[in-house]
Parts: C-alpha cells; sequence; structure tokens
C-alpha cells in the first residue's frame, strides 16, 4: 500500500522489523510503541499526524494496515480454508445484488469459485456440478463460444472461463458442452488480420483475445493445422505489446501491465514463441513488482499493491524463468521471495467472514479470492512440487495450478488426452492431404508443453491422481520433458 | 535523512489520497437504485407504448447457478430488452431501452452491440451518441466497453477533435486511467494528433513525477518522432534533472534505460554522461536500488567490453560488490535476483 522513497526504504524495513518484533504485545503495547521516539516509529507517527490533516478516513486505512502487522504471529498465519469453503459454497448458487455488475461475466464467476475450490482441496457434489455443466450450456452461443450469460453474444472472456470449468469438471458432459467444433468457428470469427484478437465480434481488441483465444485451442488440443491458422502472426502482434520497462501492455505502445503482461508471456509459453520477447527484460520487470514493504505485487510501477496480481506477476515469474531455463541450464530456485508473498496474502487479504481481497479495507469478491489463493499456490510450488514452500501452518498449502491456464495441471492433462481422442476423428473426417499431419499432431503435443513447463511442473499433476489418470499424465510429461 | 523522510511523508499522503478516492468509487459496485431516475419510474409493463411487446425471461435453466438478484427493475428491463433484441428490432424505442440497460448495467457488450446495430439502422444523429457517451465515461471510466463503443463512434464520424480533450478529463480525475490512456493513445496514432502530446506529458509528468502512465505516454510520443541523437540527448537531460528531484522514483529510471536501449543505430556504449551522472549520486550517499540496479548494468556492459584486463577486473569487483549489496542490504525482498545476476555474470565474464 505505502510505495515509499529510497532513504525511506531502509526504514520502512525496520518499522517492519519492528513491528514483528512487538508481534506479541496486546493493542495497547502498540499503541505506546507507536508515542516512542525511536526514528522510524517517530516516523510513523509524523507521517500520520501529517495525514490526519488530510482526511479522517485515510489514518484509519493507514492504521489498520499497521495493527495487522501485530498479527505477524506465525500461528495466525494461516489460510481461514473453513470460512472461505462458506464463502464460495453460498456464492456457486446464488449471488447478491451487487453482482448485477457482472451478469456480463457469469461464466468468470462459476470459473473463479470451482478454482478457488480446487485450491483449497474441496469440490462440489457430482449434482451441483452437472447442474454448473448445464448452466454453461445455457451460456453457449449456438454459432460457437460461450456468452456472458444465456442470450447474449458469444465473447472470447468468458469463453475461457468456461472452458476452464468445463475442464475443471473433467466429466465426459463437460468436455461435449464445450462443443470444440463451434468453439473453433468463433475463435476464427474474432480474429484479425494482423494475428491479433478481439474480445468478441465487432469488440476491442486487446492481448487478453490473443490469450483467451490461445489457451481455449490448446487446452482442447486443437490440431497442428488449425492452430497454426488461426494464430498464424499473433505471436509477433503480441510481442509488440512488450514495453520499454519489460512488461507487457494492452496492445503495442500500452504501458507495462501485469494482467496484459500474464496474457502476454503465457500465450507465447503456448505457441512456444518465447524467444519474440526480451526475456531478461521481463524477468526483472516481473520481479520489480514485488513491493519490498507489502510483500505483494503492484500491476504498474510506481502504483500500489494488489492481491489478485499474486498470480498474474507471479505466474508469469515461474513461465519466464522457464524460458530462461531452456535457453541457459536450469533455474532451481524461483526468484521472487515466496514467504513475503504468502505473507502478504495471509495477512492482509482475508476477510474475517471468508473470501479474499485486494488490499486491506476492501470488500471481497470472487475474482480476488480465486486470484490471490491462485498466487499463494504458485508461490508455494513454483519451485519444487515434492517439496512445497509453505508459509506458516503445513496445513496452508494449497494445490498445484497450472500456471499457463490456471486449472489443475491434472485437469490439463485429462483434457489433452480427452480431445486427443477427438483428433483422430478429425483427422479421418479431413481430406488424404491431411493425413502429413499425423506426425504432426504428435509433434504438437510435444511443443504445446515443453516450453513453459519443464523445469518445474514435472510431476505436480500426481498429487492425488488415481491410476488411470497418472498414466495419462506420465504420458503427457514425457512428452513434456522431450 | 530529513529530505528524503519528507518526500516519504508527501508519498505517503499521496498515495493515501488516491486510495482513498479509489475506494469510494470501488465501493460501489451497482448504481441501479441511485439518484435521479428511482422516483419516476414507470415499468415497461405499465407503459402503452411498450403494450405490444413479451417479455423475455432470462433462461438459466432448471437449476441456475451464480444467479444473480436482481432488482425488479433489472430483471424487467433486460426481459424487454431480450424480447427487442429476438425480434431484431431497430427503432427509437429501443434505442433508449438500451440507454436504460445500460445503465442498469454498462459492462454488457450485447446491449452496447446491438445498441450500435440500433444507430446504424437508424442513422441517428452520431454527434448525439458523443455528448451521450460524455456522460456515461464520465460515470464508468474504468469499462472497456464504454471506450470502444466510443472509439466505434468516432469512427464513423472520423471526427476525433474531442477525443483529447474527453481524456484529458478522464486524466485529471485519474492520471493513471488505463483506459483512457488507451484511447488516447489510438486518437493520436490514427488521427495524427501527435502535435501538442509531449507538452501535456511534460505538465502530467510536473503534476506527479512518479506518475508512470505519463512517462510512458513520453516515449509513446518520442518513438513516433524517433529516438535520434539529439532527442536523446534532450531525454537524458530531462530525465536526470527528474531524477535529481525525486531519486528514488523508478518510472523516471526505468524511461533512462528504454530510451538508452532504443537510441537509433545505438552503439550499445553508454553515455559517460550517464555513468557520471549515476557515480555521483552513489558517491553522496544515495542507495536507491534503482541507481544501483543502473549503474550494475553499466558496469556489467562496460566490463564485458572491456579489453584491458586490469580496467575489466576493477568493473568485475564493482558489479559483484553492488549485487551482494542489493541482495543484502538495499534490496533484499530480491535477493534471489541479484545473486542469479552475480552468477550469470560470472558466466559471461568466464565465457569473454
Ligand atoms: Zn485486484
Amino acid at each position: 500500500m505505502l510505495r515509499i522513497g529510497a532513504g525511506s526504504f531502509v526504514c520502512t524495513k525496520k518499522m517492519y522489523m519492528q513491528a514483528r518484533q512487538v508481534q506479541k504485545l496486546s493493542k495497547v503495547i502498540w499503541q505506546n510503541i507507536r508515542r516512542q521516539t525511536v526514528d522510524c516509529k517517530e516516523m510513523l507517527e509524523r507521517c500520520v499526524v501529517k495525514i490526519r490533516q488530510k482526511t479522517e478516513n485515510s489514518i484509519e486505512k493507514c492504521f489498520s494496515r499497521f495493527q495487522q502487522m501485530q498479527y505477524l504471529d506465525p500461528k495466525v498465519k494461516k489460510i481461514h480454508r473453513e470460512d472461505h469453503q462458506r464463502y464460495l459454497e453460498s456464492m456457486l448458487r446464488r449471488l447478491p445484488l451487487h453482482y448485477e455488475c457482472l451478469d456480463s461475466s457469469r461464466p468468470w464467476n462459476v470459473y473463479w469459485i470451482l478454482q478457488a475450490a480446487h485450491l483449497l482441496n474441496f469440490t462440489f457434489d457430482d449434482e451441483t456440478l452437472e447442474h454448473v455443466v448445464e448452466f454453461l450450456i445455457k451460456c453457449r452461443h449456438p454459432n460457437g463460444g460461450f456468452a456472458g450469460g444465456p442470450g447474449q453474444y458469444p465473447h472470447l472472456a468468458p469463453t475461457y472461463a468456461a472452458v476452464n470449468s468445463l475442464c475443471l469438471i473433467g466429466t465426459s458432459n463437460a468436455y461435449r458442452a464445450i462443443d470444440r467444433e463451434s468453439l473453433m468457428q468463433f475463435l476464427f470469427s474474432v480474429r484479425e488480420p494482423d494475428g491479433s484478437f478481439r474480445l468478441h465480434v465487432d469488440g476491442e481488441t486487446d492481448v487478453r483475445g490473443a490469450y483467451c483465444a490461445i489457451s481455449c485451442a490448446k487446452l482442447t488440443n486443437m490440431p497442428e493445422e488449425v492452430i497454426k491458422k488461426l494464430f498464424d502472426k499473433t505471436g509477433d502482434w503480441i510481442a509488440r505489446c512488450q514495453t520499454y520497462e519489460g512488461g507487457f501492455g494492452g496492445a503495442p505502445d500500452l504501458e507495462a501491465h501485469g494482467g496484459y503482461t500474464f496474457c502476454g508471456i503465457a500465450a507465447l509459453a503456448l505457441l512456444d514463441e518465447g524467444h519474440k520477447c526480451d526475456i531478461e527484460q521481463l524477468l526483472k520487470w516481473n520481479l520489480q513488482r514485488q513491493m519490498p514493504f507489502e510483500g505483494g505485487f503492484q500491476g504498474r510501477t510506481n502504483k500500489l499493491v494488489d492481491g489478485c496480481y499474486s498470480f498474474w506477476v507471479g505466474a508469469t515469474i515461474p513461465i519466464t524463468q522457464a524460458f530462461i531455463s531452456q535457453k541457459s541450464g536450469s533455474m532451481k530456485k524461483s526468484l521472487f521471495d515466496t514467504s513475503a508473498l504468502q505473507e502478504y496474502i495471509l495477512v492482509c487479504c482475508q476477510k474475517a467472514n471468508g473470501g479474499l481481497i485486494d488490499k486491506p479495507g476492501k470488500p471481497q469478491d470472487l475474482y480476488h479470492t480465486c486470484y490471490t489463493l491462485s498466487g499463494v499456490s504458485i508461490a508455494q510450488h513454483s519451485e519444487s512440487s515434492l517439496n512445497p514452500q509453505v508459509l506458516g501452518d503445513p496445513a496452508n498449502e494449497l494445490l498445484p495450478t497450472h500456471p499457463l491456464f490456471n486449472v489443475p495441471p491434472r485437469a490439463v492433462a485429462r483434457s489433452l488426452a480427452h480431445f486427443e481422442l477427438l483428433n483422430d476423428n478429425f483427422k479421418d473426417f479431413r481430406n488424404p492431404s491431411s493425413c502429413q499431419l499425423d506426425t504432426g499432431g504428435n509433434q504438437y503435443k510435444n511443443d504445446c508443453e515443453k516450453s513453459s513447463i519443464e523445469s518445474y511442473m514435472e510431476v505436480e499433476g500426481v498429487v492425488s491422481a488415481t491410476e488411470e489418470e497418472e498414466a495419462q499424465i506420465s504420458s503427457v510429461s514425457s512428452s513434456i520433458s522431450n | 535523512m530529513e529530505q528524503s523522510y519528507e518526500s516519504a511523508v508527501g508519498t505517503i499522503q499521496r498515495i493515501l489520497g488516491l486510495y482513498f478516492v479509489k475506494c469510494l468509487k470501488g465501493g460501489k459496485m451497482s448504481d441501479s437504485d441511485s439518484d435521479d431516475w428511482s422516483e419516476e419510474w414507470i415499468p415497461y409493463s405499465e407503459r402503452n407504448e411498450w403494450a405490444d411487446i413479451v417479455p423475455i425471461p432470462q433462461d438459466d435453466g432448471e437449476h441456475p447457478i451464480v444467479a444473480i438478484a436482481y432488482s425488479p427493475k433489472f430483471r424487467e428491463v433486460f426481459d424487454y430488452f431480450r424480447a427487442v433484441l429476438a425480434h431484431r428490432e431497430k427503432s427509437q424505442r429501443a434505442l433508449e431501452l438500451t440507454a436504460d440497460a445500460l445503465r442498469l448495467n454498462p459492462a454488457n457488450y450485447t446491449v452496447w452491440q446491438y445498441r450500435r446495430d440500433i444507430l446504424r439502422a437508424l442513422e441517428s444523429d452520431l454527434y448525439e451518441e458523443l455528448d451521450y457517451l460524455d456522460e456515461v465515461i464520465r460515470d464508468n471510466a474504468k469499462n472497456y466497453q464504454v471506450w470502444h463503443h466510443r472509439r466505434v463512434i468516432v469512427e464513423m464520424l472520423n471526427d476525433s477533435s474531442k477525443e483529447l480533450e474527453l481524456t484529458e478529463v478522464a486524466l485529471e480525475r485519474d492520471n493513471k486511467n488505463y483506459h483512457a490512456w488507451q484511447h488516447r493513445q489510438w486518437a493520436i496514432k490514427t488521427f495524427d494528433l501527435f502535435e501538442n502530446e509531449l507538452s501535456f506529458v511534460d505538465r502530467l509528468i510536473a503534476e506527479d513525477i512518479r506518475n508512470n502512465s505519463a512517462w510512458n505516454q513520453r516515449f509513446f510520443v518520442l518513438k513516433h518522432f524517433g529516438f535520434t541523437s539529439d532527442v536523446v540527448q534532450r531525454e537524458i537531460q530531462y530525465t536526470m534533472n527528474r531524477i535529481r528531484v525525486v531519486k528514488n522514483n523508478e518510472s523516471a529510471w526505468n524511461y533512462l534505460g528504454g530510451i538508452l536501449k532504443y537510441e537509433d543505430n545505438g552503439t550499445g556504449n553508454c553515455h559517460q554522461e550517464v555513468l557520471s551522472f549515476c557515480e555521483e549520486l552513489y558517491t553522496s550517499g544515495v542507495r536507491s536500488p534503482y541507481l544501483l540496479a543502473f549503474l550494475i548494468d553499466l558496469y556489467r556492459d562496460q566490463c564485458l567490453q572491456q579489453s584491458n584486463v586490469t580496467e575489466s577486473d576493477v568493473l568485475s569487483r564493482k558489479v559483484f560488490n553492488l549485487c551482494n549489496d542489493m541482495s543484502k542490504k538495499y534490496d533484499i525482498v530480491r535477493r534471489k535476483y541479484w545473486q542469479y545476476i552475480a552468477e550469470q555474470f560470472k558466466e559471461n565474464l568466464a565465457e569473454k
């Protein structure tokens, strides 16, 4: 929340360390400490006094932020699983009135809930999940793609959310609900000649469009010839979105931004075209987004911390590191401060009545619940799946997520395997000249995954897989590691 | 110490001020029941001119999921919208209906798209649409759909005369509004409005030296005119002057790195004045991590180009020391990165 100057960086760090020391003291003692005149506390005091002159409400924010620090007791650093579960369960069927503004993003609400539930390792009963599939079919447009709600036009963002949700559910009904043939038609209908993608017909163009399209196409294992045609020049267009700072903007020339940076690099990774951007500059920009005092990430240079960038920036880092590993030998360590990120989420972003938030003082919502937890999962699993880096209580460990799609690695493996079968039919369906694609199909499977995952994704999917799933995973991961 | 302390207080105030404004805005997710129109609201079902329309309820299926607890008004307006959409009715009353629907949910891209279809079919006065959008954008400045609609209408009119002012007003309210910057860049590129943009950027940077969006815009403008050596020279001075004012401003440091890198026919050689500037700051006791990171880059590049062994040793020692300082003192949160940079550098030296 507080992005502070250079000399003062030392000071804030000091404040932070001192706050840690007083973590066991009561609120009263905390307030006394604030009155002491040790340099950095004095600074805090004077800052508070100055701010008081500005606005009463701002002080409250400042106070609550510092009061948070006293709770840094390791025992308090806990993920409130039950609260979050209750929150998510109550939202899946019914959303309150103030979600009217998300009436054109209903598959997103589904996805945020299912993905957060996965991370917290709970699931909904089969009947409920079947109802989710039925509902998403209602959102599917007759001409392909999914809409923000029943009866609306198809749009790439809810399409991405719906495809991810259906793969998370992973039943044969769910896969059928994707209707890959019409999805393909929809993707072609929003493609621009320069390789960029509109979010919907007659809609805006930005790097979200390219990412959502690529993610859907790859997750449903579309045949290589389709991918080639669909994403011709797309990698070049995306690479043009990288700015002098190193991150990606929403379109060429726009300011580097955490959300678009994720979309850009994940899309390039899925296309195996990461070499088209400046990877070292990207790595540096991403790491710079971690705030020294708060531990969380900001989305742009000189902006405030926000919990959702825990995923957008957090996931970009291992993807970027995987590229570097591919180029110049393995990087075993995750280069950002994974504990500091977890600490920010655990201490500052959990709401007492369930759900997670952007920063202290904000209300909880499904979007931030999903992406803060996804960020924690990335922080825990980005170095090694066998030895996760869990801050605080070991029970804080979340299930892993696939950094390119943000669904469980197991869901990715199963979806790829499922749609591979469709590809056989697809090939038969096409004219004989496309038979050369036979090898292309296998080649695709290798290409699509190896770039981004090999360095650290190896066995993450195995966590609680059944025998059959394990077989599928190992086939995928062997194709990855080749 | 006192100086940086003061500037820190200023930063905190500034940030909290912005933060507070954002919270107020952010706290209000929906304004469906607000202000001027709730009182005289007549339900569509009670309006004679709509008597011929049978509203179509939303089909959520037998077992709705993520069903929003719509207000009765929201539900009714969209029931009528669905009916109009189903009949493809393109009329004045349909146009007015879309305005009601968009007021309830300005993020409904289907309604916006259909509104455009109606405008085209009716050959409506698009200048009226621009006026309408002025208002809608003022209330929903962080919404993808409103800005896109604006763009399409401006394209149809082929008249960009109001776009700079519109975005300027939006940026006055929030100087980092991404959508406003995006629209502004689009208008500037499409209608070649670069001429006075640099002075606009100057003003914004003067108002808030940490406004990274403004620095990015500066880069955008200069990229258009070309990074000739004159321009680069001027920009180096401009940026160094601003770093002298606020030393720990990442925006300015990133910009400095950017122009050096993008310089036309850039030799890759470091500008001597930039090096002296950085060394001066360092000698005067500044330990901003951005300064140190910049020095690491400069020394590293110099060292790898240096053929004289003694000189090269001096430079490499500087790099290692700075990386060490960063990871232990000045940039602890990124300690693993600085260790990585040192290791990379060691490898580069070995290959040299
Ligand atoms: Zn956020």
